[in-house]
């Protein structure tokens, strides 16, 4: 059998890790785009920031869909970001998947409250 | 191969009062280990982003509760404490969003120089540092 290490490695089945760097840029991009978004909404209003200003933001149906799309993105960045720090402090296996479950289940959570949260408004 | 593989030495920086200070901190190390820190806090935070969200936005009556939890505190929490929350809040985001900055425009240019990581390194610090001293200083009503 020839050898399929090195630059001869065999590109699919596994991802090598690949998916998870490249889910982390494109959500960091995404995240970081709409703080400036919304950012800059606040910023280019005049006079003090109140109730009707503030949720006005995020009333019209496509800056809804945008912070779907965003609030999606924080959960799975977070759990690219975690599962990391799970891989390098929490060694036994069982630690691990514990702590995984745990926090699958967090962001789950906190993903729905956002979620209803936002199409309460 | 024959010989047993020697078993090398682990670092896993988990015996944070006896390894890390022994440790040479170089500004690109410093940045990282504060990138993980603070992503690590906006993890964990995460309940309190979206209650005052909810908050913030939910309707005038819970706008009020919003602003009275910075004047009054949230039930027996007393304000000062929930402003040294947000303020980890700001840093955290701050100093998450130009630690990534930096490195997607390392991914980009691939500039991977000694002097251009502790450049932007130092960048990244005095960015998200200065920036959250004033944001701070506003938030602690001392402007």
């Amino acid at each position: 059998m020839s050898a399929t290490y090195g630059y001869k490695r065999t590109v699919v089945g596994a991802h090598y890790g690949w998916r998870d760097f490249l889910v982390q840029r494109i959500t960091a991009v995404l995240i970081g785009v709409f703080t400036l978004l919304v950012l800059c909404k606040l910023l280019f209003t005049s006079g003090p920031i109140g109730y009707d200003t503030w949720a006005g933001i995020f009333a019209p149906q496509w800056m809804k869909a945008l912070t779907f799309s965003v609030i999606v993105a924080v959960i799975w960045h977070a759990w690219v970001g975690v599962c990391s720090v799970w891989y390098d402090y929490a060694k036994p296996a069982g630690l691990r998947l514990v702590l995984q479950a745990l926090s699958i289940i967090w962001l789950v959570s906190c993903g729905g409250w956002a979620v209803q949260v936002l199409w309460r408004l | 191969m024959t010989q047993l593989a020697k078993k090398r030495p682990e670092f896993r920086n988990i015996h944070a009062f006896k390894d890390l200070p022994s440790y040479r901190w170089p500004l690109a190390a410093l940045v990282s280990g504060m990138h993980r820190i603070s992503g690590l806090i906006l993890f964990l935070l995460l309940p309190f982003i979206i209650w005052l969200f909810d908050k913030s936005v939910s309707s005038e009556i819970s706008f009020g509760s919003f602003t009275a939890a910075f004047a009054t505190g949230i039930g027996f929490v007393p304000a000062w404490f929930v402003k040294l929350v947000v303020l980890a809040l700001i840093w955290s985001y701050l100093h998450h969003l130009a630690a990534g900055v930096r490195h997607l425009v390392l991914d980009v240019t691939h500039k991977t120089t000694k002097d251009f990581g502790r450049h932007s390194a130092a960048a990244t610090l005095v960015f998200s540092i200065v920036l959250t001293l004033i944001l701070g200083a506003k938030l602690f009503g001392l402007y």
